[in-house]
């Protein structure tokens, strides 16, 4: 699934998986700073996959 | 294809006087040029109106699932993948079938050919010596290389002779290698463009689409008694052509078909605005092949490899 959003234009910085259990805090909030530091680190600030407003009415 | 169609209806009728089937599925003309029909014929004068060219692109697989009549179904390399795919799903018995294999040398491009067209293509007759395809209309006729007029898919098949059959029609087509042919090769050039560029490209590619879902139609994977599209509780996609939208539904449709997939092109060929889908399952199909070494619909034993686990299946993409 990563591989084909990856193709499709989603940056692979946009994209995480990880397998964290209930007991894994510090793993939780490590992979959280991680993700939004490599998000925000993106230079293309466009949204993908969000719909604003509808274009057609 | 003459001797084809003569040899198709030969054994057809054989299994129906014998009862062997209830009914054969085949191809009869269709309304329109290069769109052959998918036809139920369960007498000898259905029979009759069989043909076979190479405008049979449509998956018969599509009509055999959940049936509980005894069928006799033609079958090419890529439809006999699907069929195996089918048994393999639980979708219906080997033993309910009888499988007419056909050798296949690809089918014709029908929005390939009406590009090249200077107007509507009224008849298109195929020379098999030459072979070369000749279509015509009011004020034009234009002759080409079949070799050229191929789906693109047909152009990179490597398994062109059914994979299971209970007779074949003719000897065996000599099969293309991946060394001769470079089945990914779409699938490179898209995978060597930036993040923008692929998704500007997606963007070009869907911006046509209309959600009419022949896509999905055609496809005989897509067997859902209710389609995720169609389901109102959850709504789980919008259903208007906004582009997010579009994209979520040919993204999903996509997925539910990795490792399913036979690359048979019918999605495309359905598509009445010629939207290339395959940009997106050939890259689940390239994937399967390369992660799991997979093909789909080579056995009718084995599950496909996002239905199974190993422990030893990749996931270095889990962090």
């Amino acid at each position: 699934m990563k591989n084909l959003l990856e193709h499709m234009g989603i940056e692979p910085e946009r994209l995480h998986f990880s397998w964290i259990s209930s007991a894994e805090s510090t793993k939780f909030v490590d992979v959280a700073t991680k993700v939004t530091e490599a998000v925000k680190s993106l230079e293309n600030k466009e949204k993908k996959f969000v719909k604003t407003k509808p274009k057609v009415a | 294809m003459k001797s084809y169609t003569e040899k198709i209806k030969e054994i057809s009728k054989g299994l129906l006087e014998e009862g062997k089937v209830d009914m054969v599925i085949g191809y009869r003309k269709g309304s329109v040029p290069l769109m052959h029909q998918p036809f139920f014929a369960q007498n000898q004068q259905e029979i009759d109106e069989f043909v076979w060219d190479s405008n049979c692109g449509l998956n018969l697989a599509n009509y055999v699932t959940d049936r509980q009549e005894k069928i006799g179904i033609l079958a090419t390399g890529c439809n006999s993948r699907n069929i195996a795919t089918h048994i393999v799903e639980g979708k219906i018995k080997r033993e309910q079938l009888y499988i007419i294999g056909i050798p296949c040398k690809g089918m014709l491009d029908r929005h390939k050919l009406a590009a090249m067209a200077d107007g509507p293509i009224t008849t298109v007759e195929e020379d098999e010596e030459k072979g070369t395809v000749t279509i015509s209309g009011d004020g034009f006729s234009e002759t080409v290389d079949k070799t050229e007029a191929l789906q693109q898919n047909c152009s990179i098949c490597v398994h062109r002779n059914p994979v299971i059959y209970d007779e074949l029609v003719a000897d065996e087509v000599k099969e293309q290698t991946r060394d001769e042919v470079d089945p990914y090769a779409g699938v490179k050039e898209i995978e060597a463009m930036s993040p923008e560029e692929k998704w500007a490209h997606f963007d070009d590619l869907l911006s046509a689409c209309i959600r009419c879902y022949a896509c999905r139609n055609a496809c005989p994977l897509c067997y859902c008694p209710l389609c995720f599209v169609d389901e109102s509780k959850p709504q789980w996609v919008g259903k208007s052509i906004d582009p997010t939208d579009v994209r979520t539904f040919h993204f999903l449709r996509a997925y539910h078909c990795a490792g399913r997939c036979t690359d048979c092109g019918a999605c495309v060929r359905a598509c009445p605005v010629g939207i290339n889908v395959r940009d997106f399952t050939k890259k689940l199909e390239k994937d399967c092949f390369e992660l799991y070494g997979w093909e789909a619909g080579m056995s009718t034993e084995q599950r496909p490899p996002l239905d199974t686990y190993k422990p030893d299946d990749p996931e270095e993409f889990i962090k």
